[in-house]
């Protein structure tokens, strides 16, 4: 059904750390395995290895350059996917109730059996997390690797999703918004988590933690002690180039 | 948004078609016969091409059964149901007036509800896009239901109401350009909204996610011919409007007049959906430096 549940049990979803996430795509080629040999459609490809190659993909990573108006310019990489909104738009807008919003835990995703690959949804998506699958024809989305997070035929440390088991840099987090205690839930709270483009009026379950400024990195008044051994060690040149450095002063 | 041709003329077209099976339901013409038979024709080819034509596009036309299923919630799934009713509803009316030489009211009217119902329904599925602030205003719909009555008036050779409809759809349309030239900056989303990057400074998109392109870019990032939009909306008000609007209030103003009124403004309003399209900007775009 498309109707929205009114609360979810659980809000499973992911806190992205874009402080430590180092652009490196893991994520992103191991959400295009995982979701190609397992659960639904595979994630197809056009023209792999020719001049236009394009393809589906449930989770891209965008860079941006902030200038601050003082301060170090940052390279601030940044991985999107579907958020698994509260208020999913994408859901609403569906003719077939092939996308819907579980209740027990708040995932959203398409029953491929029933899609007929309109695209209304991926329109009415702001953040881009909907891709039509060129091949299969239908829908394809972000299930939080539904078959792996309760796949009790798997290692207990591998029942989260491909992108954070596979991030190099701990940039992703996994687990239950809806309870405060939470891990994620205490991250978002301690680094001042945000929902993309709040204006929406989505509210995103998905949490994003702000790049921290580069200039706090050293606490004020801590002693380099490498610093020593890096000062210059001649102030003033001796001999040959000493005797250049005054002629030249005096020219 | 993508400019799809398929979209654009069967828009355009299946508006025209459900517009007149308004007119011919309240009996404007109160056509029987042969008369009543062309009239018919040209509103259910106009009509049923345009609904057949948007299932050629879905990823499985098989299932589209489906979408019937949702009208509590989904517009698409409501305009189905009002187009398949208006279309049985005005199919049994135009029976009767084809073969009987009847005109049942009742039915007429109610098929003439549901062929205005169609053309909302359709407007509410762009109008309830909050990702795309252009086609989220109220003039949305208002714009889209007045220029499907201007054109079926047209069609239906109903002098005094077509130039009364077409003057009202000319001035909606100037409304909803005006308005949606400023709906994204007024909706007040920015990179830094999109991002969350907005305290710090100065942002700026670095470098997509990919090397080539991707189905959002294709179907929602379309930038290309927008330097021409001032061109085609000058196009858009002369041929789909003021020329249709001249053209049938000349003294003796025949079917050749009429035809070209027709011709005319079908042009017109192909470029204005063509606009209603190329100009309308997806907030997805903001991720790939769209608006800086």
């Amino acid at each position: 059904m498309t109707a929205l549940p009114k609360t979810t049990d659980r809000k499973l979803g992911l806190v992205i750390d874009l402080d430590t996430c180092v652009g490196c795509h893991a994520c992103v080629i191991s959400c295009k395995g995982w979701n190609t040999e397992n659960y639904g459609a595979p994630l197809s490809d056009q023209d792999p290895y020719g001049a236009d190659p394009v393809g589906t993909f449930l989770n891209r990573v965008h860079s941006y350059e902030i200038t601050p108006e003082s301060g170090p310019a940052q390279l601030v990489h940044f991985p999107k996917s579907c958020l698994h909104c509260e208020d999913a738009p994408c859901v609403t807008v569906c003719p077939t109730g092939a996308s819907y919003k579980r209740q027990d835990d708040g995932i959203v995703l398409v029953n491929e059996t029933s899609c007929i690959g309109c695209g209304l949804c991926a329109w009415a998506c702001p953040y881009g997390a909907r891709e039509m699958d060129a091949v299969a024809g239908v829908m394809k989305k972000c299930t939080l690797c539904v078959d792996r997070i309760y796949n009790k035929n798997l290692p207990e440390q591998d029942r989260q999703p491909a992108c954070v088991r596979t991030c190099p840099s701990n940039a992703r987090h996994f687990g239950d918004l809806g309870d405060p205690d939470s891990d994620v839930s205490r991250l978002v709270a301690e680094r001042g988590g945000m929902d993309l483009m709040p204006e929406q009026g989505t509210r995103p379950v998905n949490k994003y933690l702000p790049p921290r400024p580069k200039q706090d990195t050293a606490p004020a008044g801590e002693v380099d002690i490498l610093a020593p051994f890096l000062e210059p060690v001649a102030d003033s040149p001796q001999g040959f180039l000493g005797w250049l450095d005054r002629a030249l002063e005096k020219l | 948004m993508h400019p799809a041709p398929s979209v654009i003329v069967f828009t355009t077209l299946s508006g025209l078609g459900f517009g007149l099976l308004v007119f011919l339901g309240i009996g404007q013409p109160a056509v029987t016969g042969w008369g009543a038979f062309w009239f018919f024709l040209i509103a259910y080819a106009l009509a049923v091409g345009g609904l057949a034509a948007s299932t050629f596009h879905l990823g499985h036309p098989e299932r589209a059964l489906l979408a019937f299923t949702q009208w509590r919630t989904s517009w698409l799934s409501r305009e189905g149901w009002a187009a398949v009713a208006a279309l049985v509803v005005m199919g049994v009316y135009a029976f009767a007036a084809v073969f009987f030489g009847t005109r049942i009211m009742v039915l007429g009217w109610i098929g003439a509800g549901l062929s205005l119902a169609t053309v909302g329904t359709t407007a509410m599925i762009y109008t309830q896009l909050k990702s795309v602030p252009r086609w989220n205003q109220v003039l949305t719909p208002l714009h889209l239901v007045s220029l499907s009555l201007a054109g079926g008036a047209l069609m239906a050779g109903q002098i005094t109401e077509t130039a009364v409809l077409m003057i009202l759809a000319l001035m909606l349309q100037l409304g909803h350009w005006q308005v949606g030239d400023k709906r994204f900056a007024e909706a007040g989303h920015t990179i830094a909204s999109a991002t969350g990057l907005g305290r710090p400074g100065r942002i700026r998109a670095f470098e997509p996610p990919h090397t080539g392109s991707n189905y959002l870019l294709k179907e929602m990032v379309h930038v290309v011919g927008r330097k021409h939009s001032l061109k085609l909306r000058a196009i858009a008000l002369g041929l789909g409007y003021v020329v249709p609007i001249t053209l049938i209030l000349l003294p003796g103003a025949g079917h050749l007049l009429g035809g070209l009124a027709v011709l005319s403004h079908v042009a017109g309003i192909l470029a204005s959906r063509w606009l209603f399209f190329a100009e309308a900007e997806h907030v997805v775009g903001l991720y790939y430096g769209a608006r800086g």
